[in-house]
């Protein structure tokens, strides 16, 4: 029996304690409560919610930079112990994350090959040369030049950001690679692209993808499986044929209801609405 | 008699290494009562269009039009006095971010007595009943409570809820909206979407929707201009664009949208081109 699970969460729960003042008791806030969920190899998990629901607090856990309060987190079938300091090096680079907002995520005075090499110098023992050498590649893989690699982050577009924030996570061969909000920063055009670009290196590298975002067209083009969270809690949990033809709960629903319709239908119901209700 | 009319307007912006021009001889009528979406993405110059006719570029900014008439009244050379007594009060404008275009200084009471208290005159009081009833419009809980709040106090929904309420305090007879929903959640959107369109059919306002949402202008829209570069891609009215997009421009940008993938790979506006030649120059429909 092969046992293909890249990742499982089971039951996993982060507050966090907000201190109380002299006439104020001190507050607990559940931002995730009890969560759980498994993920095969090279698929890809879709997070949806509004902001505050916790996905974002979520994705810091499982790539390691929260602690969870409660719960267990495997990875590779084996449990991680998430205290600080007990942390494998092996462990963190397995997983590897990709942020939000391509401007506020690179440094603004460190070269793109510091960027790609500094994980490289970090943790392995690589010199220099071999260093360079590996960070054109990936400069090449995600679409981007050798040329690239003396420039500085303010020289390139939002999705050549993009671009360059994905090959900074893919230098240490991560297995598990946490895409917070990737695309929502950008232009449609550029997002189809980054997308395009995510799909070849999951092809690629096999890789495991937790895809976190609030734009539904984009997860049912993306994701194998979606999970909705709302106010911390995963409201609904399934395929996305289960998920997208068979929604469960309320909330589930009127996030279907609330996103826009493009379809060629509902524009000529809504343009004949209003010729009625203007000649009414 | 049009609203807004914008006949062949440029605008260019000094650079290092010359003239960049932002805007490329566009022109853009729009009617009482009638909803026109601006669609592009970044760069497309669709903001600067509109700021252009707000008259809220930088000096630095070289703006020429052939025409530029609200109501038949030159906008394009009218002296700065003239121009604020028309801003906030015939025409007025929602931004994209609504936390950062309110004063963190001061309670949004304070900010939107403020408009009324410059163009309408009203006395003190008159002006806090009308702030209540513009925050209940809006859909804003407890008005009164609200109006001595700041905008750090708000959640970004509610932060552009009051934006809007500011916009339309003095009804005004054009309202421009550049992406009021890019920094809010789906179902934000939709509230807030749905707010705009009911204060816009209830008071007969002229719209223009900026924006890079196709889903919006699917929503929205009576009729929509599709730019890029700086330059008008097509023009058509919403049904026609989504049935039969004239130019290649509009076709990529439909192509990309997720919910019409094809096949395991999104098709991108630049391979869109490869096999279909460059958009000429100002192609209309």
């Amino acid at each position: 029996m092969t046992d293909n699970t890249m990742l499982e969460v089971r039951n996993i729960k982060r507050d966090y304690e907000l201190p109380g003042g002299l006439f104020k008791p001190k507050k607990i806030i559940h931002a995730v409560k009890g969560v759980s969920f498994k993920l095969e190899r090279g698929k890809t998990l879709a997070i949806v919610g509004e902001s505050g629901c916790g996905k974002s607090t979520l994705a810091r856990m499982l790539t390691f930079i929260d602690e969870p309060t409660g719960g267990e987190l495997l990875i590779d079938n084996k449990i991680v112990d998430t205290r600080p300091g007990h942390l494998t090096q092996d462990m963190r680079q397995k997983v590897q994350i990709v942020f939000q907002n391509p401007y506020g995520s690179l440094n603004p005075r460190q070269k793109i090959g510091d960027v790609l090499g500094e994980p490289l110098a970090i943790n392995t023992d690589m010199s220099a040369a071999e260093r360079r050498d590996r960070a054109s590649e990936m400069l090449t893989k995600v679409g981007l030049g050798p040329e690239h690699y003396n420039r500085y982050p303010h020289m390139f577009s939002g999705g050549q950001r993009q671009r360059i924030a994905i090959a900074r996570a893919l230098m240490m061969n991560p297995k598990l690679l946490v895409l917070d909000e990737p695309v929502s920063a950008l232009d449609l055009s550029v997002q189809a692209q980054v997308l395009n670009l995510l799909a070849d290196l999951q092809d690629e590298f096999n890789l495991t993808y937790v895809f976190i975002s609030h734009d539904l067209s984009v997860v049912r083009y993306i994701a194998d499986e979606v999970m909705v969270m709302y106010f911390g809690e995963a409201v609904e949990y399934g395929t996305r044929n289960e998920v997208f033809s068979d929604p469960k709960h309320d909330y589930t629903r009127t996030l279907f209801k609330a996103t826009p319709k493009a379809d060629i239908e509902s524009i000529r119901a809504r343009v004949e609405k209003k010729k009625a209700a203007a000649a009414a | 008699m049009a609203l807004l009319q914008i006949d062949n307007l440029t605008v260019e912006f000094e650079t290092a290494t010359g003239w960049f021009r932002a805007v490329d001889g566009v022109s853009i009528s729009v009617e009482k009562a009638e909803v026109l979406a601006i669609v592009g993405e970044s760069g497309s110059g669709k903001s600067v269009a509109m700021l252009a006719v707000m008259g809220l570029l930088p000096w630095t900014a070289k703006i020429t039009a052939d025409r530029m008439l609200f109501e038949g009244r030159d906008i394009q050379n009218i002296s700065p006095a003239e121009r604020r007594k028309l801003i906030g009060k015939d025409i007025a404008m929602i931004f994209q971010e609504p936390v950062a275009s309110l004063n963190p200084c001061f309670t949004v009471g304070f900010q939107i007595e403020e408009v009324l208290r410059i163009h309408l005159g009203l006395d003190a009081k008159a002006r806090r009943a009308r702030a209540i009833e513009l925050f209940s419009q809006v859909g804003l809980p407890n008005p009164e409570e609200r109006l001595n709040h700041f905008p750090h106090q708000m959640s970004g929904g509610q932060c552009q809820r009051v934006m809007i309420a500011i916009a339309i305090a003095c009804n005004p007879k054009l309202l421009i909206a550049d992406e009021p929903t890019t920094a809010l959640d789906v179902t934000i959107q939709k509230q807030i979407l749905d707010l705009i369109m009911a204060l816009q059919a209830k008071n007969g306002m002229g719209l223009i929707m900026i924006t890079h949402d196709m889903g919006v202008v699917a929503e929205t829209a009576d009729r929509v201009v599709v730019q890029y570069k700086g330059r008008k891609m097509e023009e058509a009215d919403v049904l026609s664009l989504f049935e039969n997009p004239k130019s290649n421009y509009t076709k990529a940008l439909l192509a990309a949208l997720p919910e019409n993938a094809t096949g395991d790979r999104l098709t991108t506006v630049s391979a869109f081109f490869e096999g279909n030649p460059e958009p000429a120059p100002g192609v209309s429909a």
